[in-house]
């Protein structure tokens, strides 16, 4: 296997005295799905937000290898830098510009990739090639015949798309997606986990999903979550077949857990 | 340059009817318009920090009067100055202490922000109040208007009030203009999204400090441009432009007029002097005109009540990026 352009080192986040996230250990290799499930309250979402910089780690480290193979920390850095080093990622709750229209919430996505960020006398609406983009995005997401229309008029399932179009334009490299198919129907979520498969040989992208069908349907590797920490990791068919698993978790769903 | 049409007339209208009146007003309200220009400008650069990038300030007048105090400072005792060093002077002096207080009071948001710019306006008040620099309570005089020459010409003379008077209606203009033409640039559009979203336009990359930054330099600069002129103006300047007055007054001007439209801004800078001059005069409303203020109060608070977007929306614009062929604000 390759090297792991992005490998978290004994991740931990202290909330006072609550322990969210508990010495997380976990790679993520371009051309992987690697998947991190667990109940509600297992620290899934505070796991990515220690690595998209939303949150900064108590302790652990952050390694990432960025596109000139140089190695970077980033436990401590800022999101927007994080960003920039090729880390992106969709939220749990629908995280968008909801006055903008749809291709405005695209075109200001396009632009933050270009260094004309302070060039100030210039229409933003005359950079064609930030059109273009956009315009390509909001296709892929099937979103042009809502172009004009503002982001907080589309539904629940177009908006988490734009979303990951969103995301997508801003080229990562790694994408930390948190529940992408939360809420959506079962035409969306097709949609979605086909355009997983699709941007998974070229990105390194770390899913949190409730939808085991989804996930073991695009995974290629699996961290299990429990109470902030991690009770097994490896290939699905381990996972399905650990003990320790289907104790702490699946062995919950009869108790009335829904996973 | 993609104004609306609906707007554009009528502004171009409006400055032309501005233009002539020199020729055809008396000076008092000469004068008057004057003032109204310079507290449009005004409020057309803290409109760049509240209605665009979400930044609710309290202590923009600390750049106003900066600017004032140091035309007043720099000025000869009798003698006029040269426009072509005061004026860039009090300009840069306000960009460097918005560059100071902004590394600070950026580092917080909402409320907190509001107590910071009151309390760094505060201070600055009080050093003008209470030290020799800027002559204590009783403020500087300015006895001579700037002089704006080339080599011995004058290029033209401001102690002349329309000359004056076209001079601000140029500047005003000029700041519209440039205002508009930054807003519908990239960094504009940044702006309105860290008003709209910060967070996600962190998660997008954008450092959005830094563009924090620049927008509180820049509307604090503006800010002494105006102050510049108001001094100019009134001949002196005290510790009260600098004081939480003049802050909320030009905080009114911009919620009166429609946060998030530059032209709303100006207009409510209009609106809120050419009322104050109407409900005070006593030979409209006699006795009742010493309770202006009451009146004033009824007037903002209707138009809060009713129009939330303040003046502008009389005018039945369209909301925020309603195209993306159209401006930021229309």
């Amino acid at each position: 296997m390759s090297e792991a352009i992005l490998r978290a080192e004994s991740l931990t986040k202290r909330f006072g005295g609550l322990t969210a996230v508990s010495e997380v250990t976990l790679e993520l290799h371009v051309g992987q799905v690697h998947a991190v499930i667990g109940p509600n309250g297992a620290g899934k979402s505070t796991l990515t937000n220690l690595l998209s910089g939303d949150l900064p780690p108590s302790a652990g480290v952050i390694h990432y290898l960025d596109e000139a193979q140089v190695r970077h920390n980033l436990a401590g850095m800022k999101s927007d830098r994080i960003a920039r080093l090729g880390i992106g990622r969709s939220y749990q709750k629908t995280n968008i510009f909801l006055p903008f229209t749809a291709f405005e919430n695209c075109r200001l996505a396009a632009q933050s990739r270009l260094p004309r960020a302070w060039r100030i006398f210039r229409g933003a609406d005359r950079y064609a090639d930030v059109n273009a983009i956009a315009e390509r995005s909001l296709q892929a997401a099937g979103l042009s015949e809502r172009s004009e229309m503002p982001a907080a008029a589309l539904s629940h399932g177009e908006q988490r798309q734009l979303e990951i179009a969103m995301c997508l334009e801003t080229q990562p490299r790694v994408l930390l997606l948190d529940e992408p198919l939360a809420g959506m129907g079962p035409q969306e979520s097709q949609r979605i986990i086909e355009l997983i498969r699709q941007l998974t040989p070229a990105h390194a992208i770390m899913l949190i999903e409730h939808d085991m069908d989804a996930v073991f349907a695009v995974a290629h590797c699996l961290t299990v979550m429990v109470n902030g920490e991690v009770i097994e990791s490896g290939a699905p068919a381990e996972i399905r077949a650990s003990l320790k698993v289907q104790q702490a978790y699946l062995g919950d769903a009869h108790g009335g857990f829904n996973g | 340059m993609r104004t609306k049409r609906a707007v554009l007339l009528p502004l171009v209208l409006l400055t032309l009817l501005l233009a002539v009146f020199p020729l055809v007003g008396e000076t008092f309200y000469i004068q008057l318009l004057t003032k109204v220009m310079i507290m449009a400008i005004f409020a057309m650069s803290l409109d760049l920090l509240v209605g665009y990038t979400g930044l609710v300030s309290l202590g923009h007048a600390a750049f106003y009067g900066l600017a004032g105090y140091v035309l007043a400072r720099v000025a000869p005792q009798y003698e006029p100055a040269s426009l072509w060093t005061t004026l860039p002077l009090a300009m840069a002096a306000c960009a460097a202490f918005a560059l100071l207080t902004g590394l600070l009071v950026l580092r917080t948001s909402g409320v907190y922000f509001i107590m910071v710019t009151l309390a760094f306006a505060q201070m600055l008040f009080f050093v003008f109040h209470d030290t020799p620099i800027g002559g204590g309570s009783d403020g500087i005089y300015i006895y001579a208007k700037p002089l704006v020459k080339i080599g011995e010409t004058t290029l033209l003379d401001l102690e002349d009030r329309s000359v004056f008077f076209w001079f601000v209606l140029g500047l005003m203009a000029v700041v519209y203009l440039f205002l508009r033409r930054v807003l519908d640039s990239n960094f504009g559009r940044a702006l309105v999204g860290i008003k709209t979203n910060e967070h996600r336009l962190q998660a997008l990359g954008f450092p959005t400090f830094r563009y924090k930054l620049a927008s509180y330099m820049l509307s604090g600069t503006l800010a002494g441009l105006a102050g510049y002129l108001a001094a100019a103006q009134f001949g002196f300047v005290n510790p009260e432009i600098l004081g939480w007055h003049t802050s909320g007054g030009v905080l009114m001007m911009v919620i009166l007029g429609g946060m998030g439209s530059v032209h709303g801004a100006a207009l409510g800078a209009f609106a809120f002097i050419l009322l104050q001059e109407v409900l005070s005069n006593q030979s409209w409303f006699g006795a009742v005109a010493k309770h202006w203020q009451l009146a004033m109060g009824l007037f903002i608070i209707g138009v809060a009540l009713l129009l939330p977007r303040g003046l502008m929306g009389l005018m039945g614009v369209a909301g925020y990026f309603t195209g993306k062929a159209k401006s930021v604000d229309e």
